[in-house]
């Protein structure tokens, strides 16, 4: 952002003033995830850089944490991320299904009481999550699917499914219905119609719907941590014990997992947004 | 003419009106049974539930279900002085029943709460059943007097009355720091044990401070990602999203390392000479953690309402507003800023939402004074186990969520809610 030349000094000033505020915003946001990065590669137990790693001697780092999180004795992880992926792929895919299908019918102009019933929907996304947790609980708890991986998977539904609708809902906003149309009047059967014709076109946003579904399945732990036994632990649960009793370097190792994996989900759903948005014939 | 002549027909002898009206009525309900299962689903398993909660905290029944014929005999009585014979009889039989189930425990417990004392009594009354000392051939309410001299205060029957009513606000009114005294009238709780009080305060001071930070650091932010070129936005919007992206936890678990004493932050500090080595202030486990990290992790939903709205205002419109005649300041105060309202009603209620309802990172950062109302409404949920109280807690603050998601609502409608 270059000045103009004729910029008077004091809003020369507020300028570099203001450019500095935001650097150190954008430090502040991002700056943290870095520091777990180098952290889990130290040799020590401590959670501090020590001198060695200052002056970057290569003994000072080691993989024993990441070595530890894979094969460490009476190791919780390799459970807590077996049954994190499990649950948040089937969650995932209960969202999207009953998620893609609701929006279908949202967008419709046909549909009845419409704004009670989106409020609806994407209520667990507006209840604060203790609240969730509570009630959510308390069904499980009647219907016997307290403790159970059955137990979890709804309960990720029920909080994954508004990230899908609205998602879905925004890219049907911007969609041909004349296309269908095309395809009825050719001779297509509805369900047909939508595999072929609709899907396609709003798979952008039925995918990213089910990135954020994923995300929330898989950071999920305020419900979780009602819900959830000992054979249902997951990372999150792990993680929160873990932070809660000793912050150990082993945490910092599955943080930086973590990091890597939501850079790689950062990723897909930018590119499917910029997708999204040149097959609704958005240029920007 | 009449009217009928006057009706269009369709090919099959329909008339339009109503043939349309057929179609359009078909289309709702095709429109409706897309949405049925999703809406079924939630309503069984989450809106029922919330319901449920209701109905839960105002529903005390563990003790009626505990006394029932003791109750029932009450009912004639005018509470002023003991009960009669026939109260004391079924007492005890509710009680022998009790002791059965070995349930004695939580009735003293219960009762405890209603009246202090009631604890040694009760053990005592136990005592007296389980060595069979109580003849039921003579008065039953003269042994049972004997076995104690509170049995004898007319206050503790009192008490038990009290405790009758199947519906009752002492949960909510215990979440206020209050409860109904002897006379029926509500009282507030002695200072030294007003802690609910506090939470709440301190969960809206917290939420609102986090949103003012927020919002003090998200909207220069977004303006610089609104205007710079898109190449340049791009790259720094990874420094929004990736936060966005990743685990609660992570970003906690990374607070909780820079902020230690012997952590980054403070490293820093020392290097600049801000403080000196063996004076590094205490950045965790107090106000200073929780605000610093819950500000990082809820920036992002500040930022992107923000950034959707501001990138819809077209620069040409500052530039008017300088050619004006307006310096700099008066072309954003007067012509940019209030374009972006909705922008920051958005962010801020959504922050705000999200700040109220927080726990887990100001249980881990927070420390004592980190404490939360969320904190207190898990920790009876899992430990206390008093379901109808942590209930009554969750609808209280619902029910401040649902005030202010109905102002958003009117300010910004909810159509609005944009996701990255």
């Amino acid at each position: 952002m270059a000045l103009p030349k004729y910029t008077e000094t004091r809003y020369r000033i507020w300028h570099y003033f203001y450019i500095a505020i935001c650097t150190f915003v954008f430090i502040f946001l991002i700056a943290p995830l870095f520091v777990i990065f180098p952290l889990s590669f130290n040799a020590e137990e401590f959670l501090v850089f020590s001198e060695g790693m200052k002056n970057l001697d290569p003994d000072a780092f080691s993989l024993r944490w990441y070595k530890d999180m894979v094969y460490g004795t009476k190791n919780p992880w390799g459970l807590a991320a077996k049954n994190s992926f499990i649950i948040a792929i089937f969650a995932t895919l209960g969202s999207v299904i009953l998620g893609t299908v609701a929006a279908l019918g949202l967008s419709s102009r046909h549909m009845p009481f419409k704004g009670i019933i989106m409020a609806t929907l994407i209520s667990p996304m507006i209840v604060p999550l203790i609240i969730s947790g509570v009630a959510i609980f308390f069904f499980m708890a009647k219907a016997g699917l307290a403790a159970t991986h059955t137990g979890i998977v709804l309960a990720h539904i029920i909080l994954g499914t508004p990230f899908v609708v609205i998602t879905v809902t925004a890219t049907l906003s911007g969609f041909d219905h004349s296309v269908t149309r095309a395809a009825a009047s050719l001779g297509s059967n509805p369900v047909n119609t939508f595999m072929k014709v609709t899907l396609p076109l709003i798979l952008p946003g039925v995918i990213s719907g089910g990135l954020f579904a994923f995300v929330t399945s898989f950071d999920e732990v305020v419900v979780v941590l009602f819900l959830a036994g000992l054979e249902n632990t997951t990372i999150p649960i792990q993680m929160w014990t873990g932070l809660r009793e000793q912050l150990s370097p082993t945490i910092l190792a599955v943080a930086t997992c973590l990091i890597v994996l939501s850079t790689l989900i950062l990723i897909s759903a930018e590119l499917l947004r910029r997708r999204s948005e040149r097959l609704r014939g958005i240029n920007r | 003419m009449s009217s009928e002549t006057k009706q269009i027909l369709t090919t099959d002898g329909i008339p339009l009106e109503i043939s349309l009206k057929k179609a359009e009525r078909k289309n709702k309900i095709k429109a409706f049974l897309l949405v049925a299962p999703l809406l079924l689903f939630l309503i069984i398993t989450y809106i029922f539930p919330i319901g449920e909660m209701f109905t839960r905290s105002i529903d005390d029944k563990m003790i009626t279900n505990m006394l029932p014929k003791t109750f029932k005999s009450m009912e004639t009585w005018d509470g002023k002085e003991l009960p009669s014979e026939e109260v004391f009889t079924s007492f005890l039989s509710d009680f022998k029943i009790l002791v059965e189930k070995k349930e004695h425990g939580k009735l003293a417990q219960r009762l405890n709460k209603e009246k202090n004392g009631f604890n040694t009594i009760t053990k005592k009354l136990f005592r007296q059943v389980k060595r069979n000392k109580i003849d039921e051939t003579q008065s039953i309410k003269e042994q049972i007097m004997k076995v104690h001299k509170r049995w004898r205060n007319v206050e503790y029957w009192q008490a038990i009355k009290r405790t009758a009513p199947p519906y009752t606000s002492a949960k909510y009114l215990k979440a206020m720091d209050m409860y109904l005294n002897e006379d029926n009238k509500i009282t507030q709780v002695s200072e030294d044990r007003r802690i609910h009080r506090i939470l709440w305060l301190r969960t809206v001071e917290v939420a609102f401070f986090v949103t003012v930070f927020c919002f003090l650091m998200g909207y220069p932010i977004a303006h610089l990602l609104a205007t710079l070129p898109m190449k340049y936005s791009n790259l720094l919007m990874i420094c929004v999203l990736l936060p966005f992206w990743t685990s609660l936890l992570v970003r906690t678990a990374s607070w909780m390392i820079l902020l230690q004493q012997q952590g980054v932050v403070n490293d820093f500090f020392v290097l600049i000479g801000l403080v000196s080595d063996d004076n590094r202030p205490e950045m965790m486990y107090n106000k200073v953690g929780t605000y610093v990290a819950m500000t990082q992790i809820l920036l992002p939903f500040m930022v992107l309402p923000l950034y959707s709205v501001m990138k819809t205002i077209s620069p040409s419109l500052m530039r008017a507003g300088k050619s004006l005649g307006g310096t700099p300041f008066v072309a954003f105060w007067k012509v940019y800023f209030p374009l972006t309202i909705p922008g920051i009603g958005a962010g801020c209620l959504l922050v705000f939402i999200l700040a109220i309802g927080y726990y887990i990172t100001p249980a881990l950062v927070g420390g004592a004074s980190g404490t939360l109302i969320s904190n207190q409404i898990a920790y009876h949920m899992k430990t206390t186990l008093d379901w109808s109280f942590a209930s009554a807690m969750g609808l209280m603050l619902l029910g401040g969520v649902l005030v202010i998601y109905w102002l958003y609502n009117k300010l910004v409608g909810v159509d609005n809610i944009k996701l990255g």
